[in-house]
């Protein structure tokens, strides 16, 4: 070969495309699984000793094997929980995932979309959230948040009393922290039933996956 | 001991449900998940590897909450009106069983880390400064309930009998057998007391006659009935249900 110059790539080599799913959300999506598990069935045999309403959980749902159990895994779990809350919050206001992915999260949006998902008509585009799963997860998020709070108000009714007053106290904190687990479960109950009629979701929550090009 | 497994001593009033061997086997894979987060290196085959991670994690929630507590924070405080009727018997043992001590036999032991141990009969604990409080009582079961109380500051009273203000913890054994003990630094709580009185009047038998620990910086179980001695010291005094696996500090 002469001294021809190879031709210069053209366009050709792809610009780094991000991640569907950056390593910082899929790992703090993990823990906060994980973590979550251990903190609502611990938290349902608490609930067990000194039900708020007219009901029990079923001992089999619940962790612990007994109250002191369930305690101690509760406020082991909640540092699991709480740290990886935090790490997640700074990371998704610092890097931009939080404006990025889910904002903005409009009224007629979110209409839009609901008709459009109850009609089945709603695409579920990988690395693009649709407004009502803004909606849900930015609400779930908010939740965990609220979870914590209120969690906190319970704990520490004395040094944390403004937290409790805020929450009604003591015995509302309760009800709002039972409120909050509730909508957790509910969105993790929809939250499975998605993955499982969109599959395609649940590997780069994984692995990363690769982000389709951003559309204009 | 394990933290998981409901202690064997009859229970009336926890009643924890003795669990069968799948749901033991299911609680410990659950478990072995959230511990599996909380530490590396966990050995998830030895049997008792949860136990000792959740007890870890236990006594830093004591350090935890040792450093949250704040001396001069008081705990909210009611009316009369806002006071629970009746107010819920709780203990290791049925109402029934609650003991019936001799009030004027009794004599509060005092002993370990303090220059005076003479004993004090409850006419000398009642010729001390009375101090009352209507505060809520939490139990570590999850219900509250306001409840009136009037006695002695432990903390005057600790300085009355010389105790060293150095020492770690106050201990208290009680007259049907119980035990427990608390910081030094929520001991000398302002609205720590050695309550005498109940509603205005000498406290019920099954509420803790003749004397009991309140205090509304700790959970319910915290709050020891019917102490028939107290001492200072440095070694970690534990507690009944302490040393079955509640949080030794529990702090409000």
């Amino acid at each position: 070969m002469s001294g021809d110059a190879k031709p210069k790539p053209v366009a050709s080599e792809p610009r780094k495309r991000r991640a569907i799913h950056s390593s910082i959300v899929r790992l703090t999506h993990w823990i906060n699984a994980a973590a979550m598990v251990v903190m609502v069935t611990s938290g349902w045999q608490i609930y067990n000793a000194s039900p708020i309403f007219d009901f029990k959980f079923p001992a089999w749902m619940t962790l612990g094997g007994w109250l002191a159990g369930a305690i101690a895994s509760h406020f082991a779990a909640m540092w699991v929980l709480a740290i990886n809350l935090l790490v997640y919050l700074v990371y998704g206001v610092v890097s931009g995932h939080f404006r990025r992915d889910l904002l903005p999260i409009t009224p007629a949006g979110v209409w839009r979309d609901t008709r459009a998902a109850l009609a089945f008509r709603l695409p579920h585009a990988l690395g693009r959230y649709n407004a009502v799963q803004r909606l849900l997860y930015a609400g779930v998020i908010a939740l965990i948040v609220l979870v914590v709070v209120s969690g906190l108000a319970v704990w520490k009714p004395v040094q944390f009393q403004t937290l409790t007053w805020l929450m009604g106290g003591f015995d509302s904190a309760r009800v709002v922290h039972f409120f909050a687990m509730a909508g957790i479960v509910g969105f993790f109950l929809v939250h499975i039933l998605l993955v499982m009629i969109v599959p395609r979701t649940l590997a780069p929550m994984i692995v990363g996956g690769t982000a389709p090009e951003a559309t204009p | 001991m394990s933290l998981i497994r409901p202690p064997r001593s009859s229970l009336d009033d926890l009643k924890p449900e003795l669990v069968d061997l799948e749901r033991r086997l299911f609680l410990r894979g659950s478990l072995s998940l959230g511990a599996l987060t909380m530490l590396t290196g966990c050995n998830l085959v030895e049997g008792n590897s949860v136990d000792k991670a959740l007890l870890a994690m236990s006594r830093w929630n004591d350090k935890v909450q040792a450093w949250l507590f704040d001396p001069n924070k008081l705990a909210q405080t009611y009316t009369r009106a806002d006071i629970t009727t009746p107010f819920p018997f709780n203990a290791y043992y049925g109402k029934s069983r609650a003991p019936a001590v001799d009030g004027a036999a009794y004599r509060l032991e005092v002993s370990g880390l303090v220059s005076d141990r003479k004993s004090w009969t409850v006419e000398e604990l009642r010729a001390l400064p009375q101090e009352s409080q209507i505060t809520r009582l939490i139990c570590v079961e999850g219900w509250s309930a306001v409840g009136e109380w009037s006695g002695v500051r432990l903390g005057a009273f600790l300085d009355r009998i010389g105790a060293d203000s150095r020492a770690r913890y106050v201990g208290f054994k009680c007259a049907d057998g119980y035990y427990s003990g608390i910081d030094m630094a929520t001991a000398r709580h302002p609205q720590t007391i050695l309550a005498l009185d109940f509603g205005g009047g000498a406290l019920p038998r099954e509420y803790g006659y003749p004397m009991r620990l309140r205090m509304p910086t700790k959970l319910g179980f915290k709050n020891a009935k019917h102490i028939a001695a107290l001492f200072v010291t440095n070694d970690y005094p534990g507690g009944y249900w302490e040393d079955k696996g509640y949080n030794w500090f529990s702090g409000s």
